[in-house]
């Protein structure tokens, strides 16, 4: 890279962060405790917007994972999704009514939070719908991954975004507050991925599964992208530049390997596709407050209704991380 | 007699303490060298932590980082103190604060006191070992090294390469010659005594303290000089990954370290807490008093450095992406491509299925939808016959399809009014076996009712492309197992050709072809592609047909539907 492109890159990371900064003032703190992290804690951040439904679930399966502290930026619910998390005592809770999308959907709020409190620490970046899942993630807390990763002197971890989906169509089987989600969105699609290089920022560019087929099934290029790097060990200097995309500096995009062998990398399973979906995809479309004028959620309403079927003769049912590995989606790479 | 337990300790000191009281539980005195870069308020509170034990004493502190001096100098001073405190030791073993004893304490000293003159040290010359961080084997002996490799990389490499460049050699003291081995050993007093009390220590200090991970030869190499039986293996069970650092043990591995046999494990996750339980406190009597036996474990770790270095062969993901030509398999198995057949026979689909057992495609890069077997939509790993979406990656679309199918042998048919990008990556892949007729296209447009202008044009255009598809398939990059035949020619002897695909798909040689498909009816189509040429378009890549002319007044024979040999 030459020194030409790696000042521009610079200066865009600046430009991100001057821009979280300007973005702080929106953010008013509901129930700060961020007192409380300690200097070896992993904190998790993110950003929600009506999903008091999923809340519950969201907390106790990071708290089982081992996240010690949640940073959770509420962007203007309307149901008791804010009030359920201002009572948690490891939860610090923001809310802010400005617009999800002049925040490059939400990711200047996180920059700026992160940027204050994840200095140093292990931050973990999620949606309230997207649950990691790492190699051994079934016997090992997640402070034995960021422990190995650490001591293999790796700064940034990649999970792909997994969609998950039900059997028949997505409202058939109602989900209730506080259970697991995966009990319904138990399928998915397990090779039909497609990756392009990003040259600039040096990430891959995943697409592909069920959305690209149901939805953009003439247009796949502009399904959305399921790359994702969430688990960051943090430096104030860092900035997320595209949802949890990609990231600067570029180095913190190579979490893949280039000569043949497989690094470690984990799954988000991706449980959009519950019975919640059909109201919320009506509303976003009338927000419009998502990313490239919405065009996922008007493919959802393009394509029949919002109440679609994505289950086929060859979707993959789920059954745990090492049948992820097997598949090729995530990898073990030198953990074992 | 017994053993002293030599320990370093840098961190996770509640940990360490709990070792501390096993080993002094099971009768063994501890020396502790605790790292001078922890602050002193930890180091005082962890001395406090054992002052009720007299068994454990503490040395004098160095300054350790990895691959320097001060690891061996720190465990120089509490053997020292070691053998000089507790005169009844006679093995010194040397552990971490991360070394988890997996068999009882006695057992260990029973096992050693049964071999009382055995040194366990793992020492071997460096032409012999592989295991060598930074290219560095005989070069760690001779040259300089006073960067440090964690913190400036950048100039422990420069002064390396400017030691090269100018050939710099340090002489390597009379007398010793350089030996690598792990750095966890257990020693008996007579030589580990031996090579503290040499009156020429400090010139082997010296020259040692300069020599790159010296933790890894100072022992290894002077061990050889004074001991009588050297057993050159380690009691400690230690693994390395491809970067040099250990491989770490979690609760989950409880099992894996029961069966091993091994005395001492490292490295142990300081929380695993299920480890801790069951080895220290349960104080596991579930071996059998084996020798120990590390291969299973062996295996899962090299497995994972494989997997690490070299990857799945043919599998594109998040965090496999390589470079071209470093791909190791451009896909996961062989596979079959043909062309033309479906072309010059009628069922050729189904008769390939039935003979070889395989899964069998129509054109998957056919123009209007991916042809999967049964024309179903969707296909393994969910893959979708749209395609838009097949050729926004068209080489994805073959890799992800021959990844999801591992262990089932994909065929499919593939001709010039086929999307053609991907016709190089079959070329130039080994897995792929392509069998062309080539010419055969000119079938389907002879047995067609349409206007011979069209016809002429089309007919030119895929001789083009299948002619470039040719020229990829001949050329020298190619490393797929290529079979061209031109159309005449495999008309002359079509069970020959036929048997030859069969027998290397299914790898037998025994079984003769008994049915074979149906080819269509070409009565006329020598004449047809005479009319092309009367045309101007010269169709050659189907080989010399002749113009046959059927005699007058003769009744044609029909031809026999099957061709039994």
């Amino acid at each position: 890279m030459g020194i030409w492109r790696s000042y521009r890159l610079r200066v865009q990371r600046q430009r991100w962060l001057a821009r979280a900064f300007l973005k702080r003032r929106e953010l008013q703190a509901v129930a700060n405790r961020t007192g409380q992290i300690k200097p070896e804690d992993i904190l998790l951040f993110s950003t929600f917007r009506n999903e008091d439904m999923r809340l519950p679930h969201f907390l106790q399966y990071y708290r089982s994972l081992g996240v010690n502290h949640f940073i959770m930026v509420d962007n203007a619910s309307t149901d008791g999704g804010a009030a359920y998390l201002k009572d948690q005592p490891d939860v610090s809770l923001f809310h802010t009514d400005a617009s999800y999308k002049k925040a490059r959907f939400g990711v200047d709020w996180l920059n700026w939070l992160q940027r204050k409190y994840a200095h140093g620490h292990w931050a973990l970046v999620v949606d309230p719908d997207e649950l990691l899942v790492y190699p051994f993630c079934d016997t090992r807390p997640l402070r034995a991954l960021t422990d190995w990763l650490d001591a293999s002197s790796i700064k940034s971890f990649g999970a792909m975004l997994l969609d998950m989906y039900p059997k028949g169509r997505v409202d058939d089987t109602p989900y209730r507050r506080g259970t697991d989600p995966l009990q319904i969105t138990e399928w998915f699609d397990s090779g039909n991925y497609v990756i392009k290089r990003n040259p600039k920022f040096g990430n891959l560019w995943i697409q592909g599964g069920p959305r690209a087929r149901a939805f953009f099934p003439k247009a796949p290029e502009r399904a959305p992208a399921l790359n994702k790097v969430p688990l960051v060990k943090w430096d104030k200097k860092y900035a997320y530049v595209s949802s949890t995309h990609m990231l600067l500096p570029r180095g913190l995009n190579l979490v893949y390997d280039e000569w043949g062998g497989e690094k470690a990398s984990g799954v988000l399973l991706h449980t959009k596709f519950l019975s919640t979906f059909t109201e919320k995809a009506r509303e976003e479309m009338e927000r419009r407050q998502h990313y490239a004028n919405s065009t996922e959620y008007r493919a959802y309403t393009e394509t029949g209704d919002v109440n679609p079927d994505l289950w086929c003769k060859w979707s993959e049912r789920y059954i745990n991380w090492r049948q992820l590995e097997i598949l090729g989606i995530m990898s073990k790479g030198n953990w074992a | 007699m017994t053993v002293g337990v030599v320990m370093l300790v840098h961190t996770a000191f509640e940990r360490a303490e709990q070792l501390a009281r096993h080993w002094v539980d099971g009768g063994c005195p501890v020396v502790i060298h605790v790292d001078k870069t922890v602050d002193n308020a930890k180091y005082d509170r962890f001395v406090a932590a054992l002052a009720d034990l007299n068994q454990v004493k503490f040395c004098r502190r160095h300054r350790c980082e990895w691959g320097t001096w001060g690891l061996v100098a720190g465990t120089q001073s509490a053997s020292e103190l070691m053998l000089k405190s507790f005169l009844q030791v006679r093995h010194v073993f040397l552990a971490s604060g991360a070394c988890m004893p997996l068999r009882p304490v006695r057992e260990l000293v029973r096992y050693l006191d049964s071999r009382p003159r055995t040194d366990f040290i793992e020492s071997a010359t460096t032409s012999d070992v592989p295991w060598t961080v930074g290219g560095l084997d005989h070069e760690r002996f001779t040259l300089r090294f006073p960067f440090s490799w964690r913190k400036n990389r950048y100039l422990f490499d420069r002064y390396v390469a400017v030691q090269r460049l100018f050939g710099f050699r340090r002489r390597i003291p009379e007398g010793i010659v350089p030996h690598m081995g792990s750095q966890w050993w257990c020693l008996t007093r007579q030589t580990l005594s031996a090579i503290l009390q040499d009156p020429d220590r400090p010139l082997y200090d010296k020259y040692f303290s300069k020599v790159w991970i010296p933790d890894e030869s100072y022992f290894q190499t002077l061990a050889r000089v004074y001991s009588v039986n050297i057993e050159s293996r380690s009691l400690t069970l230690s693994k390395f990954d491809f970067q040099g650092k250990p491989h770490i043990f979690y609760d989950d591995h409880l099992q894996l370290l029961r069966r091993s046999d091994c005395f001492v494990a490292r490295k142990v996750w300081p929380r695993a807490d299920r480890l801790y339980q069951a080895f220290l406190i349960d104080d596991a009597a579930t071996m059998k008093g084996a020798e120990p036996n590390p291969g299973k474990i062996d295996r899962i770790f090299s497995k994972a450095v494989d997997r690490r270095t070299k990857g799945r062969p043919g599998l594109y993901m998040q965090s496999r992406w390589p470079n071209k030509d470093w791909e190791n398999g451009i896909t996961s198995g062989p596979y079959s491509v043909f062309g033309g057949f479906g072309e010059l026979f009628e069922n050729f689909e189904p008769w390939l299925a039935k003979i070889t057992g395989a899964r069998v495609h129509g054109h998957l890069y056919a123009r209007d939808r991916a042809q999967f077997d049964a024309r179903q939509s969707h296909f393994n790993g969910a893959l979708s016959d749209e395609p838009a979406i097949r050729d926004q990656n068209p080489q994805m679309f073959l890799t992800n399809l021959i990844w999801s199918t591992r262990g089932e042998r994909q065929a499919f048919q593939f001709g010039p009014s086929d999307a053609q990008k991907i016709s190089w990556m079959i070329a130039k892949d080994p897995n792929a076996q392509v069998a062309v007729i080539s010419g055969c296209w000119a079938v389907p447009l002879f047995m067609s009712n349409r206007n011979f202008a069209d016809l002429r044009h089309e007919a030119a255009q895929l001789q083009r492309i299948e002619n470039e598809h040719l020229a990829a398939l001949r050329s020298p990059w190619a490393k797929a197992r290529v079979r061209i035949w031109t159309m005449a020619d495999f008309i002359e002897s079509p069970m020959e050709a036929l048997q030859l695909v069969v027998d290397e798909m299914t790898g037998k040689t025994s079984r003769r072809l008994t049915e074979a498909p149906r080819m269509h009816n070409l009565t006329g189509f020598g004449q047809f592609l005479q009319n092309l040429k009367n045309q101007g378009m010269h169709p050659y890549l189907m080989g010399d047909f002749p113009v046959e002319t059927t005699p007058l007044n003769q009744a044609p024979k029909p031809r026999k539907p099957y061709l039994v040999k």
